[in-house]
């Protein structure tokens, strides 16, 4: 199911900092096209239908197309991920829609402070096998 | 096919050459890195530098990347002892006890601060809202795993490791392809080198310490779903390619269990989960005449003895199982999703709300860690209430996480390991100051997302101990920069000096393109090493031939040709592929019995022989004498069995 893009949508993130989808892939395979700043997937056989940059393009100019040579056409999957939750919209070749509402996450995007209220080891805790969130505490071991 | 040839080309020449000083340098972005990034950085002084590479985004990288719909690690009520018991039957009584009890004893600690950070976990009714620190009661599905709303657990993780270290000292879209020793202390890790995949630009890191956790191996086999535009639906990322088993091999790291692989039975085509399907829908999978072939094929197990006859089967003989109805004409083998569903369904009393809700956590199960196999079933009309879906087992990763325990030899926990196990700080390999974590730690398999992250936490302490230890290092390494980054440049070299003698940038008979070096590889492990083309059966002389290949084959690697900066990228994969699955044939080789019957068959030692292998294989790779020792090591259990 390699990631396409729409080529009406894509305005090459011009307005933005970075191209998101070359930015996220975890594939290297989206990438700008400078003369037509436009994306494309570069290599579509090693996409692994992560959805990552279906998720993160800001126009929503990226979809997934089924593996040619394994699915019947037609089929289509349909993510809108926003801060707490994603939405997704199944599309089945017979023209049947199906859709589901997932929470994402807990807390505010960017919220995270990982060492806020935390325990500050001192320089003895580092020779006990303790992560820095367990000091103080007694680790089992097995019985011998 | 092949990448695209009519936009922009990407070569690069003379790159720039950065030279990074660094105390603690941790190599990946996943989940271990991430686990190893946030603790280390809290042990650490102010003023030691912690600097963390990634090759691509960390956001989304590793192998959660696109999500997962359950932790596969939470002990809770269970005991370490429990855990250590479950990992050794499932990976067939080779394994090492104080490094699984290690993981089992911290990573509950590491949930919970997936929590604080933002994952959703599901939680039993009568504790709805209540964090698992606090007495909330997870949903479990099995006795090892927990469910959550996964789709954002890397993002959040990497969040959180983000936060830890700073931007300033995180480098992404960065290759690192090759460890460095040092040159006046023997076996002593110096530093790392990799290249940019975005600029002209080639970085030499020098550090104290090093962890590196840069996953496991995919694409080493012919892929069992397609070689054509499919191929993409592998079952582990695609984009782990044996970093980093390679790279320590490289150095002369000791690897352990490196025969061991992983061939997970999954949803046909999409490589989709299937352990809600079992645990938490408790659907039975069948062949094509609707027998239960566990129960059909139960007299199998008991050529297994003592694994065989475990309350929970180990998950190779699971394979084992079914492998014998795929041969002899029984399948196509299914899930049995309708009748699953249908017997929920009344276990609600048809309860329309609670059948809606049991769809959409089916549903869920796929699209928050494969969307593929949803696409699957968009595409083919698959409704699973109404239609049952095959399962297939995919081509052999190799990976010491999941299901799996190849990797590297690692010092065990001081208060656990015996004597023989530990030589100084915990989860440091052989190399003096080389640490690993994840998949990288070997004969420690079951750890998956959570326990891979807090086994990044253990080796980060573990690391920065070791720097604060030797803080007085000051690394040697006098290689000439420009020749490092010939080497590292080489395939673009190749294209250059040879482009203009074809028309055709990928028909060249003076370079191989990586795409199909590849191939190449993926031909001879699927056909002599044991693929599924020949049902996972290899024999002596298979891997003989085998060996003749890959030595061609590493000749011609020196040949491969680069036009971009993402073609040097898939080359320098290639590179670490390549030693990957040497080592694995050379493994297999030398244990002369089939200790996962499913995941392999050696057909001229078709027998467990516990009397004469149960015990570790090693090997290490001398760079000097540039040979390779294979040897077997004593296995003892810490837990009774």
């Amino acid at each position: 199911m390699p990631s396409f893009v729409i080529a009406e949508k894509c305005d090459g993130c011009k307005g933005q900092d970075k191209t998101a989808c070359q930015y996220i892939c975890p594939n290297d395979l989206l990438r700008l096209n400078d003369e037509k700043t436009k994306a494309f997937n570069q290599e579509t056989d090693q996409c692994w239908e992560c959805y990552s940059c279906v998720k993160i393009c800001p126009q929503q100019a990226i979809e997934i197309r089924a593996y040619a040579d394994i699915v019947p056409m037609g089929g289509k999957i349909i993510p809108l991920r926003g801060t707490d939750s994603i939405m997704w919209t199944v599309q089945f070749r017979n023209g049947n829609i199906k859709r589901f509402k997932f929470p994402i996450r807990t807390t505010p995007e960017g919220s995270i402070k990982p060492y806020e209220g935390k325990p500050e080891p001192t320089e003895a805790d580092i020779k006990t096998p303790n992560l820095f969130t367990e000091i103080g505490k007694t680790l089992p071991v097995p019985a011998k | 096919m092949s990448v695209q040839t009519q936009d922009t080309s990407h070569f690069c020449k003379d790159p720039q050459i950065q030279e990074v000083k660094t105390d603690l340098l941790i190599i990946g972005g996943g989940m271990a890195a991430c686990g190893a990034a946030y603790e280390a950085r809290k042990w650490a002084p102010a003023n030691m530098k912690i600097t963390l590479v990634d090759k691509a985004a960390m956001e989304r990288s590793g192998a959660v990347a696109q999500g997962l719909s359950a932790i596969n690690t939470y002990l809770s009520e269970n005991t370490p002892e429990d855990y250590v018991k479950m990992v050794s039957n499932d990976l067939m009584g080779i394994v090492r006890d104080d490094l699984i009890y290690d993981v089992g004893r911290h990573v509950d600690d590491t949930v919970h601060k997936f929590e604080e950070w933002g994952l959703p976990i599901w939680k039993d009714h009568s504790t709805e809202g209540v964090p698992l620190e606090k007495g909330g009661k997870p949903v479990r599905t099995g006795k090892w795993q927990i469910m959550i709303n996964g789709e954002s657990y890397k993002t959040i993780v990497a969040e959180a490791a983000k936060a830890s270290l700073g931007m300033d000292n995180i480098y992404e879209r960065v290759f690192i392809v090759k460890l460095i020793l040092d040159e006046k202390e023997e076996n002593r890790i110096a530093g790392a080198i990799g290249f940019s995949t975005r600029e002209n630009k080639i970085y030499i890191f020098r550090a104290n310490a090093v962890i590196m956790a840069c996953g496991g191996a995919v694409n080493i086999f012919r892929p069992r779903q397609s070689t054509a535009e499919g191929m993409g639906r592998a079952w582990y990322p695609i984009w782990n390619a044996g970093s980093t088993y390679t790279m320590a091999a490289q150095v002369g790291a000791e690897l352990t269990m490196m025969e061991n692989r992983f061939v997970p039975a999954r949803f046909k085509d999409g490589a989709g989960p299937v352990g809600a399907w079992f645990l938490l829908f408790k659907a039975k999978a069948m062949n094509a005449l609707g027998e239960d072939y566990s129960v059909r094929n139960k007299d199998l197990l008991q050529a297994y003895l003592p694994y065989g006859n475990s309350k929970v089967t180990p998950t190779c003989l699971r394979n084992h199982q079914q492998l014998k109805e795929m041969r002899e004409g029984r399948g196509p083998i299914y899930m049995d999703t309708p009748t699953a569903m249908k017997n929920l369904f009344e276990s609600y009393g048809n309860d329309k709300k609670k059948c809606k809700e049991l769809e959409s956590e089916a549903w869920e199960d796929f699209l928050d860690m494969c969307v593929g196999q949803a696409g699957f079933w968009a595409g083919m009309n698959i409704a699973p209430e109404e239609t049952r879906s095959e399962l297939v087992p995919t081509e052999p990763y190799l990976l010491g996480s999941h299901s799996g325990c190849c990797g590297i030899w690692v010092s065990g926990p001081e208060d656990i390991a015996p004597a023989e196990w530990q030589w100084g700080y915990n989860r440091m390999t052989t190399v003096k100051g080389l640490f690993t974590a994840g998949d990288g730690v070997g004969a420690s398999g079951h750890k998956f997302s959570s326990g891979s992250h807090v086994e990044g936490r253990i080796a980060a302490k573990n690391a920065v101990r070791f720097a604060l230890d030797n803080k007085d290092f000051v690394s040697t390494i006098t290689k000439d920069s420009k020749e490092l980054a010939n080497e590292i440049y080489l395939p673009f070299i190749n294209y250059e000096n040879n482009k203009g003698y074809s028309t055709d940038p990928d028909v060249n008979p003076h370079y191989i393109k990586p795409k199909m070096l590849m191939f190449r590889l993926n031909k001879l492990m699927d056909e002599y090493g044991g693929g599924c083309g020949t049902n996972y059966v290899t024999n002596k002389h298979m891997l003989e031939t085998a060996f003749s290949l890959l030595d061609m084959l590493k000749e011609d690697a020196q040949k491969m040709a680069a036009k971009d900066l993402h073609e040097l990228l898939r080359c320098w994969e290639n590179y670490h592929r390549i030693w990957t699955a040497e080592i694995h044939l050379r493994h297999i080789y030398f244990r002369e019995e089939s200790r996962y019957p499913g995941f392999y068959y050696r057909a001229d030692y078709d027998l467990i022989d516990d009397a004469n292998w149960k015990c570790f294989v090693n090997s290490r790779y001398d760079a000097k004498a540039n040979q390779w020792s294979v040897f077997k090591k004593a296995h003892k259990d810490l837990i009774p069995k």
